[in-house]
C-alpha cells in the first residue's frame, strides 16, 4: 500500500499524531506553566480542523473495511468544529487549581474519542464500526468521572460505562445475528444478502436498540440525565453534541447503505421512537430545575426531531440531518457555554439562580436567549432553518402526521425554553448573580457560537454544499 | 436595491442604530425617525403603485423582486405587492408610528422595548411584502416571538401568564400552518418536478382535492388562531389586557390582520375548492366569534378587556367576510381590516393614556372625564363612533360592504347567518355607548381626577395620526376600495370559476 492511499485516513492519522504530541509534550513542559498546554493543544487541533477541509483522495482501503467519501469527510469536519469549540470552552475550567495536573489527559482522552468516532463514521465493516464505537465511548466514561472528588461525577462515570457496556452487548448480539444469517460483516455484502427473515429483523432491532442507547432515544434514554448532571459541564456538552452527532451520522449511513431492503421496517421503528423521544424528552424537561439536567432532556427531544430526517430515507433527509447537527452544535454549545461560564464563576446551575440575570449580565443572557431560540426553532436564527428542513424531509415522504406531532412538540419545548428566558429577563431577584467578565477563551467560543447561530441559517451556500454531498436510499 | 425590501431594511437599520445608543432620549428619537421614514416610504409606495396602475400595468403583483435562496428546495426571497398589501403596509406604518409616540414614556429598559417593538414591526412588514410562502412563514413567526418579552417585561396585571398563553397559542397556530404550507408545497406541481413556494405560481396549479381537504383546514385554522377564530381566540383578551399600550395597538391593530390576510391570500386563494366545500364549518365558527365577542365586551368592566373582546368580534367579521368568497364581501373584509386596525389602535392608545392618568382601567372607578380631559375624551368618543359603524367614519364603510356582500348569497344558510351577524352591530352600540356614558359623562366622581392634565404633544401626534386616517377612509373610501378591488379581481376570478356567487 502506497503512502497516498494510506493518507485517505488523514483525519484519523492527524488525530493520533496530535494525541501523541500532547502526551509527549507534557513530559518536557515547564511544570510551572502547565496551563499553556491547553493553548498548545487547541492550536494543534485548530490546524487539524482546517486541514480537514482540504479536499483529498477518497475511496475504500483495507479491502473495504475503511471507506472514505465526501459525505463522511463532511461529517468528520462537522464533528471537528464542534470538538474545537468544546476545547476552547474548557480552558477556563482546566485552568482551575484542581485540574492543573490533568490538562494533557483531558485532551488526550477527548482526542481518542474523536478518533473512535472518525473510525466509526468511516467504517465499511461492522467490526471497524464496533471498535470505533468502543473507542469513542470508554474514554468518555473516564472524562465523565474527571472531577474525581465529586461523588456525582464518579457516579456519572460508572453509570455511563455500565450502560454503554450493556448497550454494546445488545448491539453485538444483534450483529451476531446479522453475521449468522448473512455470513459477512461487510456493509455492502450485508446490504445485498439482507432480507425480511424474522431473525434478520430481530438482529436489526437489537442493533437499533444498541444505537438508541448511544443517541439516547426513548426508551433507552434513562442514563442520560444522571450522567449529564454529574459530569463536568464541558464533558456534558461534548456528550450531548459530539457523541450524539457521531452516533446519528453512523446510524444514518448504516440505515441508508446497509438496510435499505427493510426500509419499511425501520421507518415504523423510527416513527414510534421519534414520537416517544420528542414527547417524553420535552415533558421531562419541563420539570427540571438544574440547567444541565434541563439541557439533557432538551437534547433527548432534539434527538427525536433529528430522527425525522432519517425516516424518509431521502437525500433531503440526510442533508437536513447533517445541517441540523451543525446548527445544533452551535446552539447547544452556545447554551452550554453560558451555563459553563456561570458555573465556573459562581458555581450556580439552577434556573432560579438565573433570575434577573439580564440586569447584571446582559450579554450572557442575550447569548443564552439566542441559543435557546435556535434550539426551539424560532426565526431568524439557524435553528428555524434546520427544523424546517427536517420537517420538509419527512413531509416529502408523506409523514405529515409525524410532522404535525413534531411541530406541536416544538411548542412544548418553546414553553420550557421560555421559562429560562423568563427567569433571565422578567423574574425579580433580590440577589442576582453578580456582574462578572468572563475570560478570553469563553468569550471567543461564545462569539463563534453566536456567529454560527446567526449565519448558518441565512447562508444558503452551507445547506446547498451539504446537500450536494448527501445521498438517499 | 428594490423599494419593497426597504420596508424590512429600514426597521433593521433602526434597530441597529438603537442598539448602538445609550441615551434614552436619543433612542426614542431614532425610533420615531426610523418609523417616520417608514411612514413616508409607505406614502411613496402608494404613489408609485397608483401611478404604475394608472400607466396601465395590469400585473397581479407589482415591484416584484426575486432572489433565489435555497436552490435545492426552490426557496426564493420573493417580494411583490398588490393593492391589498399596499393598503396593509400603510396601515402597519401608521400604527407603528403612532405606537412609538404612544410609548414615549416607557421608562424601564427603554432601549430593549423599542428594539422588540420594531422587531415585531419588521416581521409584519416582511409578511405583507412576501409572495414566497417560506419567507412569509419566517416573517410570521418573527412577528410573534417578540410579543413574549414585550408583554412579559413591560406588561401589567398577570403579564407572565398572559405572555406565555399568547405566545404558545400563536405558535401552536403556526405549527398547524407549517404542516399546511408543507402540504401545499408538495402538491404545488402536478409532476412533482418543480415544487415551489411561490404563491403566484401555485395559484396556477389545481391542488388535488384530497390534499386540499387535508391542508385547507390546517392552513385556515393556523391563520385563524391569529385572527381570533372561535374557539382559538382565548389568547386575545388576556394578551391584550396585559400588554403595554403600544403592543396592544400593534397587536390588535396589525398582527391580528396577519390572520385575515393569510387566510384569504394563502388558504382560500390557493385551495378554493376545499374552501368552498368546508366554508360552512368556519362560517359558523366566525359567526360565533362575532356575536360572542360582542356579548363578551358587554360583560367586561376593564377597558382593555372590553376592547379586546370587541377586537375578537371585529376580526371575526373579517374572517366571516373572507369566507363569503365574493367580490363585495372580500372588499369589505380588507376595508374592515384597515378600519379596525386604525380604530382599535386608537382605542388602545387612548386607554393607555387614560390609565397613565387615572391609574385604573375599571370603568366604574372613573366618570365625568369629559370635563377634565376634553381632548382625550372627544377622541375616545370618535373612536367609539367609528367602532359602532357611524357613517362618515371607516367602520361604516367596512361593515356595510361586508353585510351587503354576505347577503348576496341566495341560500338560506348564508342569509340566516348574515342576519345573526348583523345583530352584532346593535350589541356593539350597546357596549360602546355604555362605556362612553359611564366613563366620560356625568359628574366627576373621584376628586383625584379633578387635576388631571390633558394630552401631551407626543400623545396628540399619536392620536391625531390615527383619527385623521379613520376619517379619511370614512369620507373618501373610493380610492381605497378601487385599489383593493382591482387587486381582488384575479383572486375572485379564480374562486368564481367554481362558485357562481
Amino acid at each position: 500500500m502506497s503512502l497516498g492511499t494510506f493518507l485517505i485516513m488523514r483525519h484519523e492519522l492527524l488525530l493520533i499524531a496530535a494525541a501523541l504530541t500532547v502526551l509527549i509534550a507534557e513530559i518536557f513542559w515547564n511544570p510551572n506553566k502547565k496551563g499553556s498546554i491547553s493553548l498548545f493543544s487547541i492550536i494543534i487541533f485548530g490546524v487539524i480542523t482546517i486541514v480537514g477541509f482540504i479536499p483529498s483522495q477518497e475511496g475504500p482501503i483495507f479491502g473495504g473495511m475503511y471507506v472514505s467519501s465526501g459525505t463522511r469527510l463532511l461529517m468528520k469536519n462537522i464533528l471537528n468544529i464542534g470538538a474545537l469549540l468544546v476545547f476552547i470552552q474548557s480552558v477556563t475550567w482546566l485552568n482551575k487549581e484542581e485540574n492543573s495536573e490533568k490538562i494533557s489527559e483531558y485532551f488526550l482522552l477527548l482526542i481518542s474519542t474523536l478518533i473512535g468516532m472518525d473510525f466509526m463514521i468511516s467504517a465499511g465493516h461492522f467490526l471497524i464500526f464496533y471498535i470505533g464505537i468502543e473507542l469513542a465511548t470508554i474514554p468518555i466514561a473516564a472524562l465523565a468521572a474527571f472531577d474525581r472528588y465529586n461523588n456525582k461525577s464518579a457516579e456519572a462515570g460508572i453509570k455511563l460505562i455500565l450502560s454503554s457496556a450493556l448497550s454494546s452487548g445488545v448491539l453485538l448480539y444483534g450483529l451476531s445475528m446479522i453475521y449468522g444469517t448473512t455470513g459477512t460483516l461487510y456493509f455492502n455484502e450485508v446490504a445485498t444478502l439482507f432480507g425480511n427473515a424474522s431473525l434478520q429483523i430481530l438482529g436489526f432491532i437489537f442493533f437499533f436498540a444498541g444505537m438508541a442507547f448511544k443517541i439516547s432515544i426513548v426508551p433507552f434514554h434513562l442514563w442520560t440525565a444522571d450522567v449529564y448532571e454529574g459530569s463536568p459541564v464541558n464533558i456534558t456538552s461534548y456528550l450531548s453534541v459530539i457523541s450524539k452527532g457521531a452516533a446519528v451520522f453512523i446510524l444514518m449511513i448504516i440505515l441508508f447503505k446497509v438496510f435499505p431492503v427493510i426500509a419499511s421496517t425501520w421507518q415504523k421503528t423510527l416513527f414510534v421512537t421519534s414520537i416517544l423521544t420528542m414527547t417524553i424528552g420535552n415533558l421531562f424537561a419541563i420539570r427540571q430545575q438544574n440547567l444541565k439536567r434541563f439541557l439533557a432532556f432538551s437534547s433527548i427531544s432534539q434527538a427525536g426531531y433529528i430522527l425525522l430526517g432519517l425516516i424518509g430515507g431521502n437525500q433531503l433527509g440526510m442533508a437536513s440531518v447533517m445541517y441540523y447537527i451543525l446548527v445544533y452544535i452551535f446552539s447547544n454549545l452556545g447554551a452550554f457555554g453560558v451555563v459553563a461560564a456561570i458555573s465556573n464563576a459562581t458555581g450556580k446551575e439552577n434556573i432560579d439562580d438565573y433570575n434577573g440575570l439580564y440586569h447584571t449580565n446582559p450579554n450572557l443572557s442575550l447569548i443564552m436567549t439566542l441559543a435557546l431560540f435556535s434550539l426551539a426553532g424560532i426565526p431568524p436564527v439557524a435553528g428555524f432553518f434546520g427544523k424546517f428542513f427536517l420537517f420538509t424531509a419527512a413531509a416529502q415522504k408523506g409523514f405529515y402526521l409525524l410532522v404535525l406531532i413534531a411541530v406541536l412538540n416544538t411548542i412544548i419545548s418553546l414553553f420550557y425554553y421560555l421559562l429560562v428566558v423568563k427567569a433571565m429577563f422578567i423574574n425579580k431577584n433580590e440577589s442576582p448573580i453578580s456582574s462578572f467578565k468572563s475570560d478570553f477563551p469563553t468569550r471567543f467560543a461564545l462569539g463563534i457560537c453566536v456567529a454560527g447561530i446567526v449565519v448558518t441559517g441565512f447562508a444558503s451556500v452551507i445547506f446547498e454544499a451539504i446537500r450536494n454531498l448527501s445521498f438517499g436510499v | 436595491m428594490d423599494i419593497l425590501s426597504l420596508f424590512v431594511i429600514i426597521p433593521v437599520l433602526t434597530i441597529t442604530a438603537i442598539l448602538l445608543l445609550k441615551d434614552t432620549r436619543q433612542v426614542r428619537l431614532v425610533a420615531a425617525f426610523g418609523m417616520g421614514l417608514q411612514l413616508l416610504m409607505a406614502a411613496v409606495l402608494v404613489f408609485l403603485y397608483l401611478s404604475a396602475r394608472h400607466a396601465g400595468n395590469l400585473d397581479e403583483m407589482l415591484f416584484v423582486k426575486d432572489y433565489l435562496w435555497f436552490k435545492s428546495l426552490n426557496i426564493h426571497y420573493c417580494v411583490g405587492v398588490d393593492g391589498i398589501s399596499v393598503a396593509m403596509i400603510c396601515l402597519t406604518s401608521l400604527v407603528v408610528f403612532a405606537g412609538i409616540f404612544a410609548s414615549w414614556e416607557v421608562e424601564i429598559l427603554t432601549k430593549e422595548f423599542f428594539v422588540s417593538l420594531i422587531l415585531l414591526a419588521t416581521g409584519v412588514f416582511g409578511f405583507f411584502i412576501s409572495i414566497d410562502l417560506f419567507t412569509m412563514f419566517l416573517f410570521y413567526e418573527l412577528a410573534v416571538i417578540p410579543m413574549y418579552l414585550l408583554i412579559g417585561i413591560w406588561g401589567t396585571g398577570p403579564k407572565e401568564y398572559s405572555a406565555m398563553k399568547l405566545t404558545l397559542m400563536l405558535m401552536g397556530g403556526s405549527a398547524l400552518l407549517l404542516v399546511g404550507l408543507l402540504g401545499i408545497y408538495f402538491n404545488s406541481s402536478p409532476d412533482k418536478n418543480q415544487l415551489t413556494f411561490n404563491i403566484l405560481e401555485i395559484s396556477k396549479v389545481v391542488i388535488p382535492l384530497s390534499a386540499q381537504r387535508l391542508f385547507f383546514p390546517l392552513t385556515f385554522v393556523g391563520f385563524g388562531v391569529l385572527g381570533a377564530l372561535f374557539p382559538f381566540h382565548t389568547w386575545s383578551p388576556d394578551g391584550h389586557a396585559s400588554a403595554p399600550t403600544a403592543v396592544s395597538m400593534l397587536h390588535a391593530g396589525v398582527l391580528m390582520k396577519l390572520g385575515g390576510y393569510g387566510a384569504f391570500r394563502v388558504a382560500i386563494f390557493l385551495m378554493p375548492e376545499a374552501a368552498h366545500e368546508l366554508s360552512w364549518i368556519f362560517i359558523i365558527l366566525t359567526s360565533i366569534s362575532v356575536v360572542y365577542g360582542a356579548f363578551g365586551a358587554i360583560a367586561q368592566k376593564d377597558l382593555k378587556y372590553i376592547n379586546a373582546y370587541s377586537s375578537v368580534s371585529h376580526c371575526g367579521l373579517v374572517l366571516f367576510a373572507v369566507l363569503m368568497m365574493n367580490q363585495t364581501a372580500m372588499n369589505g373584509a380588507i376595508i374592515q381590516m384597515i378600519s379596525h386596525g386604525l380604530m382599535t389602535a386608537l382605542f388602545f392608545a387612548l386607554i393607555g393614556m387614560l390609565y397613565g392618568r387615572t391609574h385604573t382601567r375599571m370603568i366604574y372607578e372613573m366618570g365625568g372625564l369629559m370635563k377634565v380631559i376634553p381632548f382625550l375624551s372627544v377622541c375616545y368618543v370618535i373612536a367609539g363612533l367609528a367602532s359602532l359603524g357611524l357613517p362618515g367614519l371607516s367602520g361604516f364603510v367596512a361593515e356595510m360592504t361586508i353585510f351587503i356582500g354576505a347577503f348576496q348569497h341566495p341560500e338560506l344558510f348564508y342569509r340566516i347567518v348574515t342576519i345573526l351577524v348583523v345583530s352584532s352591530i346593535v350589541i356593539t352600540a350597546v357596549y360602546i355607548l355604555r362605556v362612553v356614558a359611564i366613563l366620560l359623562l356625568g359628574p366627576t366622581t373621584n376628586e383625584h381626577f379633578e387635576h388631571l392634565t390633558d394630552a401631551k404633544w407626543f400623545e396628540k401626534i399619536s392620536v391625531v395620526t390615527l383619527i385623521g386616517s379613520v376619517a379619511a377612509i370614512g369620507l373618501a373610501p373610493f380610492w381605497l376600495s378601487t385599489m383593493i378591488g382591482t387587486s381582488l379581481h384575479p383572486i375572485i376570478q379564480k374562486i368564481i370559476a367554481l362558485n357562481p356567487f
